[in-house]
């Protein structure tokens, strides 16, 4: 069992160490006195409630379709006003840790212009942690610091779908237990203005992993700000989440980040629109996901990719951009080269954890001669031992989108015999043969060989994965 | 709107005078002219061409953002790309999907020019050139076609050539149907991308000229020159055209004061303020807002301000203030400072006469105001305070970043 020594960050203002918390734990009597939204505090409690209206088709910005929309340029959208206003409420408050405004932040001068802000005041907890890395998938731990355990003065509002198709807003709307609704917190250690956590169904302390529904949420997060610089990103575990209750990240910074600048190449279109790129000359490499027939569609591909990830133990990054137009899919495997000792001990000193933020190209330091050393080279290092190298890169994807097919397939193409086993009997009637399940991954290397034909749409897409690789094998 | 549309055309002839419309619209192009300064970075100019090209109406165009025109299939980094050429204000040239009236995409080779204050530096509007892409390069995906010359059927017969077991003939039929599946579902057949040829970019480059040479002209009769390149470096109390971009967006009354010019003048007032005081912009944009008080103001309420100020505080107070009608009303005012992300000097320090000295990483203290006995919320129900707040974060968020970047070219 691999691990790392880690210091973690602090999120809440409540967030202990594990031994103190479980000393604490045996203290609590009814009313922690913390107002947190755990059952002792939570009945009668009230949050603002904000309702979003479940858009599935894009917005399109034309003004052709019938509705004459006269506005010039959308004004700040709600869901925006509303995050911007409270966060800053919290502010004056003195909920956070320090004034992130005070931190020195540049761009540094290069051609894709990553960001360097100094940070000293994020991770002031100097006793180390022992955190499990190898394992992306970790059941949830009620004695860890979990988001049940944040005051209530920490949330900002509560985030549902709304009933009647329209958005509504209650500013203060009773918590409803039963049904454990969505919050936005705020995170006491934030990294820009606006850092913010999206704890999707909080009561029921779900684990740090990906599912359709918590996914779809987040998507529908960044498309309601309307913001292409609200961005939102997510961490697995082993690829520095830190904490196993399941969240996304948001913040402001209205500069593009690098990972937005790199060019990209089509590698295929699903059946639902999805159209998915790769990553050229970044030094991470990771796949684009962007269109889809509807915003479900885009966020049921992606979720697809991530859940294979988390099943084969591959730990990764989510970065959703351009109000969850573009979505970036990152796998990487630096906690696991730093648990077998292969990174160098001038990038470990630099006490950075390559997480989303700073694989997009937003690197927090925490020492200013790291700050003021910052260069794009040194980023670029950084990061390129985040990535996979490309042959283990070319079997993640191909795992990748066997995955997302077999999903595109069950959703709405007509499904013709799914044959898993090389040996399966001939159907009658025109219907195809089973192959050769595992004909993808030799694909891969190169040789191309058996097709696996299931359903149509899974077929269609795995045929023009396959085309896709041929086509590059064949520029060389 | 109609004010809106009487501000666009108030603004652009004063500039370049009336005539300079019959000029623009004697050159052929297909091109449109913005204002940053606007809230909403407005189109103000369309030409004929253009008109022609997409189909739509001036009136339909005038005062709306060039983004009505992108849609589905437009490739979205490219769109950021166009967006941070605004922010940084400098040009660029890029292949684009655009939709026209009727919803039918083309590709056109776009090519965006900046216009520049001559005396201030400032940017004063962007021109946009668009050319259509008439030459026919099939690009699509890798380099491949799955058209019948060659490329896609060669490939073809490798992958079955090499299949070791055997596939029954129904299924090549499938395969060929699938592979058709990648065209457009609408059954236009448009490409991912599509590269202009030189012609076109000369095109381009001469309708720029040709435009620019006709603004020059104009903004000669009217003393207000302007040219192509950035002249002269803007001055203190700049405010770039990306923030006022990202301001304009803000639609509360609010204004921005710089602490580091003598008496600590306003460089902002946003429309909302200039609605709610009945100010004209350029009477207040460069005074210090003391002429928003009045003979009942009560002067400790002042006192208060000067020391929030001085103490890098964010206070609200109840102020009476007064409008340029001399009515008063109950102003509920929220001031904030603003921090640039540097911890450096933005604009040259004035020390000595400034009646306060500030510390050089706020770039500006932002002043939002609402009148009283206004509806106390708005339509989604939002609280009073929430708004205000509101504001003061967008405000954060525009100057921060801003001030993180190298900040507008100077070419």
């Amino acid at each position: 069992m691999l691990r790392i020594k880690r210091v973690p960050t602090v999120v809440s203002n409540y967030q202990k160490e594990e031994t103190e918390e479980a000393a604490a734990a045996a203290r609590r009597v009814s009313g922690c006195g913390r107002n947190c939204l755990n059952k002792c505090c939570i009945q009668g409690a009230k949050l603002p409630l904000y309702a979003f209206k479940r858009v599935n088709k894009f917005k399109t910005e034309m003004g052709v379709h019938g509705h004459e929309v006269r506005e010039p340029e959308p004004p700040v959208a709600f869901l925006d006003s509303l995050v911007l206003g409270e966060w800053e409420d919290r502010v004056q408050r003195g909920l956070f840790r320090y004034d992130v405004t005070a931190c020195e932040t540049r761009v540094i001068p290069g051609q894709y212009g990553f960001i360097a802000q100094l940070n000293e005041g994020r991770h002031l907890k100097k006793r180390p942690t022992e955190f499990r890395v190898d394992k992306v998938l970790q059941p949830f731990d009620g004695n860890k610091f979990n988001f049940t355990k944040v005051g209530q003065e920490e949330v900002l509002f509560q985030f549902e779908a709304s009933e009647d198709g329209e958005v509504q807003f209650h500013p203060s709307a009773p918590i409803d237990v039963e049904n454990s609704p969505s919050v936005v917190a705020i995170n006491v250690s934030p990294i820009e203005y606006g850092h913010v956590l999206l704890i999707p169904r909080v009561l029921e302390c779900l684990p740090q992993r990906i599912d359709r529904d918590s996914f779809l949420l987040a998507l529908y997060m960044a498309a309601e700000a309307g913001n292409p610089y609200f961005r939102l990103g997510y961490n697995s575990l082993g690829a520095f989440a830190t904490i196993n209750h399941l969240h996304f990240q948001a913040y402001y910074m209205a500069l593009p980040f690098p990972i937005e600048k790199a060019p990209t190449k089509k590698i295929i279109s699903t059946g639902s629109g999805v159209k998915i790129s790769e990553l050229l000359n970044y030094p991470v490499r990771g796949l684009v996901f962007e269109g889809g027939n509807s915003l479900e569609d885009l966020s049921n591909t992606v979720s697809d990719a991530c859940i294979c990830l988390q099943e084969n133990n591959i730990p990764y990054n989510v970065l959703i951009a351009d109000c969850g137009k573009r979505i970036f899919l990152l796998p990487q495997c630096y906690a696991e080269k730093q648990a077998l000792g292969e990174v160098s001990s001038e990038l470990l000193d630099t006490q950075v954890n390559p997480a989303v933020w700073e694989i997009s190209g937003h690197m927090v330091l925490k020492r200013k001669k790291d700050y003021e050393e910052a260069s794009e080279e040194n980023a670029w290092r950084l990061l390129a031992e985040v990535s996979l190298s490309e042959e283990r890169y070319q079997e993640v994807n191909a795992l990748i989108f066997e995955a997302i097919a077999r999903g595109d397939d069950a959703n709405g193409g007509v499904a013709e015999s799914v044959i898993g086993e090389a040996d399966a009997k001939p159907k009658s009637g025109g219907e195809v043969d089973a192959i050769n399940k595992n004909s993808c991954p030799a694909m891969v290397s190169g040789t191309p060989e058996c097709l696996v034909l299931h359903g149509s749409r899974y077929c269609g897409l795995m045929i023009r994965y396959c085309f896709y690789k041929l086509a590059s094998a064949m520029t060389y | 709107m109609d004010s809106q549309l009487g501000l666009i055309e108030q603004s652009f002839n004063n500039r370049y005078t009336l005539w300079v419309h019959e000029a623009l619209d004697e050159l052929p192009d297909s091109f449109t002219i913005t204002d940053p300064s606007i809230s909403g970075h407005p189109i103000v100019f369309a030409s004929r061409g253009f008109l022609k090209m997409s189909g739509f109406s001036r009136a339909e165009i005038i005062g709306r953002n060039g983004r009505m025109f992108q849609g589905p299939r437009t490739n979205r980094r490219t769109i950021m790309e166009i967006r941070e050429a605004i922010r940084e204000e400098r040009p660029i040239e890029v292949n684009l999907l655009n939709y026209k009236k009727d919803g039918t995409p083309f590709w056109m080779l776009f090519k965006m020019s900046l216009v520049f204050g001559k005396e201030d530096g400032r940017a004063t509007h962007f021109v946009a050139v668009q050319v259509p892409i008439v030459s026919r390069k099939h690009m699509r995906n890798s380099g491949m076609s799955y058209s019948e010359d060659g490329g896609g059927s060669r490939l073809r017969e490798i992958v079955f050539g090499s299949c070791r077991r055997e596939v029954c003939s129904d299924s090549l039929l499938d395969l060929d149907r699938v592979l058709a599946l990648d065209s457009d579902d609408t059954g236009l057949e448009i490409e991912d991308s599509c590269e202009a040829s030189d012609l076109e970019k000369r095109k381009a480059a001469t309708a720029i000229d040709n435009i620019l040479s006709v603004l020059t002209h104009y903004s000669q009769l009217t003393g207000r020159l302007v040219c192509g390149k950035r002249c002269s470096l803007p001055g203190m109390g700049f405010i770039s055209s990306s923030l006022y971009i990202s301001l304009g967006r803000i639609k509360q009354s609010f204004v921005l004061i710089d602490p580091h010019l003598p008496d600590m003048p306003m460089v902002y007032a946003s429309d909302a303020f200039l609605k709610l005081t009945g100010y004209d912009r350029n009477e207040v944009v460069g005074q210090n807002c003391r002429f928003l008080n009045g003979v009942d103001t009560d002067t400790t309420v002042l006192y208060q301000i000067k020391e929030s100020i001085q103490t890098e505080q964010a206070c609200t107070v109840r102020i009476l203030n007064y409008r340029k009608d001399k009515s008063s009303f109950w102003n509920l005012l929220h001031i904030s400072p603003i921090r640039n992300a540097s911890g450096k000097q933005l604009a040259s320090t004035f020390n000595s006469t400034s009646f306060t000295i500030c510390p050089v990483e706020i770039a500006y203290f932002a002043a939002v105001h609402t009148e009283e006995g206004c509806r106390n919320q708005d339509r989604h129900g939002l609280s009073l305070e929430m708004r205000q707040l509101s504001a003061i974060g967008a405000i954060k968020v525009a100057v921060r970043s801003l001030s993180m970047g190298a900040g507008p070219s100077k070419s």
